[in-house]
């Protein structure tokens, strides 16, 4: 018996072109784009794609999470539009002090992701039913309490995330960092523990998991915890972002995920996928949309491309996966 | 019909089940069982469909609260509520087809819900793995098997059945104190896959272990086990050791055209 490299991760049974495809596709695009816009190379553009991505990017980490073991979470854009006016009318009418307003918004999320595990795995019901009625009643609730108009007046510490700290002559906001942060946790928390393994092994075969002494359903129910509490920092960035608590937040972005997770070459039928592959994934999305507004697309348009993306990413891996 | 008398000098017995029932709705799928395992020997529990045999190794195994009867594990009665339970033990079991995680890697399938963690803070605090060490042990596990794989650090998805039986059978040896059960560890293999997976399970055996290996294949059984142990609705109605009986005599008592102890 030969022994590889020790300490190789998972990844040799991964086919090649979803390793590197995600990678190389996002350097195609700004090779393209940069060809098009010379504004596109710039310093600062980057650094504004990054902001621009960084709430997408935040709740695809929880979206991961979750189609890692087979699921979906199609709740996490409107959970997260609750969690931001929820922070933001208990930082202005309720006038409770930010970091308990915060707090609060945060807890509301993630007991949202916790009711989503719950119906899961007690209920036993499917994820992809579970989440588009907890959807439903998330952007209802939105909408109830802010009777569908945006929280403004928000004291600092709620928009603070968005500012931006010079970095070489580069505005880069608080807020990327942040996401860049969150990326490396999940990463670490995916590869090397025995919780993350978990994960993978309850999405590759919910069964033998079980039987090798796995509580799958706690498992469940930490995915979909987690990707609640995803939803309520997004919430917390896209306040900072936008320095408003938007009722109307997160319908581009609930989808956005799925699309990041499944350009990151994540597979759907659970079990394989990388975080930070994700995050390319989301960059992906991320320059599509800033170089085709550079170029003076419509945003109509920038929709149909990102919609075009998913389907390709999708034929890519089930293509490269037949082929061994 | 009950067990053949101890002759002295056999091999200890290590699992021993008496009376075992357990009804669903109207249907009796276990009727008074017993069983026995002994420490080094494979005992082959053979049965028509429907003769009690899965949910006898479910009962042995954890994974189904027999209604009455009891479960001795060297000498001290279980009682086995989850799979878990059984696991800690130190029974292992190979369920058909149910395993392994196909996108693991064959380290992490060995180890999967045993992690191995890192010493110090990062293993107590942060609860990182221990991949090395894993990697390394997993290697040294199947080397000592006489499994062969290209690597441990390979997933499953890309082994042959039989080199997935093999990991399979491997992790349950490498973790099991007293007993290993396996189900139809062969009937999905070819023939010389087959052949690795009977003598990775002698060697199994060789290290003291009980095993029990349920299987529909005679030729594998008469090959392999010491004692048969042969099931019909519901209940043990045959037990000795595999010598006395001929292959077609067993299929006989199997499907009840012979009642052993008749005259």
């Amino acid at each position: 018996m030969t022994t590889g490299a020790l300490g190789v991760p998972a990844g040799t049974g991964t086919p090649w072109l979803s390793r590197v495809g995600p990678l190389v596709a996002l350097l195609v695009a700004c090779a393209f784009f940069a060809t098009q816009s010379p504004r596109f190379l710039a310093a600062g553009n980057f650094s504004l794609i990054l902001q621009q991505v960084m709430v997408v990017g935040v709740l695809a980490i929880g979206q991961t999470l979750v189609i890692v073991t087979a699921g979906i979470d199609l709740a996490c854009g409107m959970v997260m539009a609750l969690g931001a006016v929820t922070m933001s009318l208990l930082a202005t009418q309720a006038g409770v002090p930010a970091p308990v307003a915060i707090g609060g918004g945060v807890a509301l999320t993630t007991a949202f992701g916790a009711l989503n595990g719950l119906l899961v795995t007690r209920v036993a019901l499917p994820p992809f039913i579970v989440t588009l009625g907890t959807m439903n009643v998330a952007f209802a609730l939105t909408q109830l309490v802010t009777r569908s108009q945006s929280v403004t007046g928000l004291p600092d510490a709620l928009t603070w995330l968005g500012t931006t700290v010079p970095v070489a002559g580069v505005p880069v906001a608080l807020g990327t960092v942040g996401m860049l942060g969150a990326y490396g946790v999940a990463w670490l928390l995916l590869r090397e523990t025995a919780a993350g393994r978990h994960l993978y092994a309850v999405g590759s075969h919910r069964d033998a998991a079980r039987l090798a002494g796995i509580d799958t359903d706690r498992v469940l129910l930490g995915a979909y915890t987690l990707s609640g509490f995803c939803a309520g920092v997004a919430g917390l960035l896209a306040v900072a972002r936008t320095g408003v608590g938007d009722p109307q937040a997160g319908q581009t972005e609930n989808l956005d995920t799925v699309t990041a997770v499944v350009l990151g070459g994540t597979s759907l039928f659970g079990g394989r996928g990388v975080v930070l592959r994700t995050l390319v994934g989301a960059l992906i999305v991320g320059v599509f949309r800033n170089g085709l507004t550079l170029m003076g697309v419509s945003s109509v348009y920038q929709v149909l491309v990102t919609g075009v993306l998913v389907i390709l990413a999708v034929a890519t891996d089930q293509w490269s996966r037949r082929r061994g | 019909m009950t067990a053949m008398p101890d002759a002295p000098g056999e091999a200890r017995v290590v699992l021993e089940a008496r009376g075992l029932s357990k009804r669903f709705g109207s249907v009796t799928a276990l009727d008074g069982c017993d069983l026995e395992a002994r420490a080094g020997e494979i005992l082959a529990v053979i049965g028509d469909n429907g003769a009690g045999k899965s949910s006898l190794i479910k009962a042995l195994s954890g994974a189904l609260l027999p209604d009455t009867g009891t479960i001795q594990l060297d000498g001290v009665p279980v009682r086995f509520r989850h799979p878990r339970d059984a696991r800690a033990a130190g029974i292992e079991t190979v369920y058909q087809e149910l395993a392994l995680a196909p996108s693991l890697t064959i380290a992490e399938n060995l180890f999967l819900g045993r992690e191995l963690r890192r010493g110090g803070l990062a293993g107590r605090l942060m609860r990182l793995l221990d991949r090395p060490r894993m990697v390394r042990e997993a290697a040294a596990q199947l080397e000592a098997l006489g499994v062969a794989v290209r690597s441990p650090v390979q997933t499953v998805d890309t082994l042959s059945g039989g080199q997935r039986q093999g990991i399979a059978v491997a992790r349950s040896a490498a973790f099991a104190r007293h007993v290993v059960i396996l189900d139809e560890p062969t009937a999905a293999l070819g023939v010389r896959e087959s052949a690795h997976v009977l003598d990775l399970i002698r060697r199994v055996r060789d290290r003291g272990l009980a095993v029990i290996l349920i299987s529909h294949n005679m030729p594998h059984v008469f090959d392999l086990a010491d004692r048969l142990h042969i099931q019909r609705l519901g209940r043990r109605i045959l037990f000795c050791p595999t010598g006395r009986l001929t292959p077609a005599d067993a299929v006989a008592v199997m499907t009840g055209a012979t009642v052993p102890g008749a005259p």
